[in-house]
């Protein structure tokens, strides 16, 4: 579990200079593409399905970037990239094209499927995650103007 | 017509911001909000804005409505300079800069290079590479491995994005010099597992930006650009299955 902590650290990180983030984001980018993959690792560990593993990572994934944004005043995406990276079935996705090019048709649409389940699941916790917050702004807001302070 | 002179100068404005943040890789939804934020910070308040991958249309309405396009032929992934037209941005309707000093701002912006160095770039794929074959459970003496061709590959994308205007094509080379180099490996008997040193080192090509942005545009409802990404990821998928299986036929 260790190195996995570790080396998913420093891909994400890496990822962030990939995609160019500012230098003083490069370590939030490590950590939340670290928490996102090591929660979704534990939850396969403990033999979750890997759909519903990915989509709890890309929630929180999703829910960590939009505090992190609003703290450091950056824009949500740099966060989730990073965040999400780890998560992208790479290695199920050459699997299936593994199997397509060796002529066995069964097995690859099966993985492809499986493919684009798991590309929806990590769409959908990210969404989530944003509803949520536009939810809790309505809400607080809402609260606001209850208590007769003025709205913004 | 001194109206028509300044609402002239606001929507440059507004569009320089649109095409540098829609270049760099930002979202389609926060290209439209930035935009209708600079104009309205400029005392424009009805404005439409819509941008595609490919171009903005944006309007001011008003007494004089004047309206203007702007084409995006290139694209690419460069977040840091998306931040820094996000503060711009922010410091326009915090109404800290006029309309030329904002022009200025980013028109110095558009043609700076903030991109981290060459060699970085490359190490950092080339270490993501390994440390993605671990987290793959791959195995600790396929590190270096996925390493080296991770670096190999990603060097190869960035020169050929260079040299060619396809970047399908780039890619497709890219990936087809991981898979010989990862057959190579295992060839002269230095790899221990193929599957995960390929895997590992065709990560840094991945389109995961491009997913995700198509995967939030549809949902929000901007179906044009959503399609629009998803068929570019699709693409870039497309041309990295590609390359590997070309070294698969061939080896």
């Amino acid at each position: 579990m260790f190195e996995q902590v570790v080396t998913s650290f420093i891909a994400s990180a890496a990822f962030g200079v990939l995609f160019n983030a500012p230098k003083q984001s490069l370590i939030k980018c490590g950590l939340v593409g670290m928490i996102g993959w090591v929660l979704y690792y534990g939850l396969v560990e403990l033999e979750y399905d890997s759909i519903f593993a990915t989509l709890v990572a890309a929630f929180v994934v999703g829910v960590i970037s939009q505090f992190f944004a609003k703290r450091y005043k950056m824009p949500i995406i740099i966060f989730t990239i990073a965040g999400i990276i780890p998560l992208v079935p790479g290695g199920l996705s050459y699997d299936a094209m593994k199997h397509f090019v060796e002529n066995d048709y069964n097995v690859a649409v099966q993985l492809a499927a499986k493919v684009c389940m798991l590309a929806g699941a990590i769409a959908m916790g990210i969404i989530f995650a944003e509803v949520m917050n536009q939810l809790m702004i309505k809400y607080n807001r809402r609260k606001q103007s209850e208590k007769g302070a003025p709205l913004k | 017509m001194e109206d028509q002179r300044s609402l002239n100068s606001i929507i440059d404005v507004c569009l320089l911001a649109g095409k540098i943040m829609l270049e760099n890789g930002a979202e389609t939804y926060r290209v439209e909000d930035t935009m209708i934020r600079i104009a309205s910070a400029f005392g424009c308040k009805e404005s439409q804005s819509f941008s595609t991958p490919t171009g903005i249309i944006f309007s001011l309405d008003g007494d004089y409505p004047i309206s203007k396009v702007i084409r995006i032929s290139h694209r690419s992934t460069d977040l840091h300079k998306v931040t820094l037209v996000n503060s711009i941005s922010r410091s326009v309707t915090n109404k800290e800069l006029t309309v030329r000093e904002a022009y200025i701002k980013l028109k110095e912006l558009e043609k700076a290079n903030v991109a981290y160095p060459l060699w970085i770039q490359i190490f950092a794929a080339f270490i993501s590479s390994g440390c993605f074959t671990i987290m793959f459970n791959g195995q600790w003496n396929d590190f270096i491995w996925a390493c080296i061709a991770g670096g190999l590959g990603f060097a190869c994308l960035l020169h050929l994005h260079r040299l060619l205007e396809v970047r399908f094509f780039a890619e497709f080379i890219a990936s087809f010099v991981i898979g010989v180099s990862a057959f190579w490996f295992m060839y002269i008997g230095l790899g221990s597992e193929l599957d995960k040193i390929i895997i590992g080192a065709v990560m840094p090509l991945v389109p995961g930006l491009l997913i995700t942005n198509a995967a939030r545009d549809l949902i929000a409802g901007h179906l044009v650009s959503g399609l629009a990404k998803g068929a570019d990821a699709g693409l870039t998928a497309l041309a990295i299955g590609a390359g590997i299986a070309v070294a698969f036929v061939i080896l």
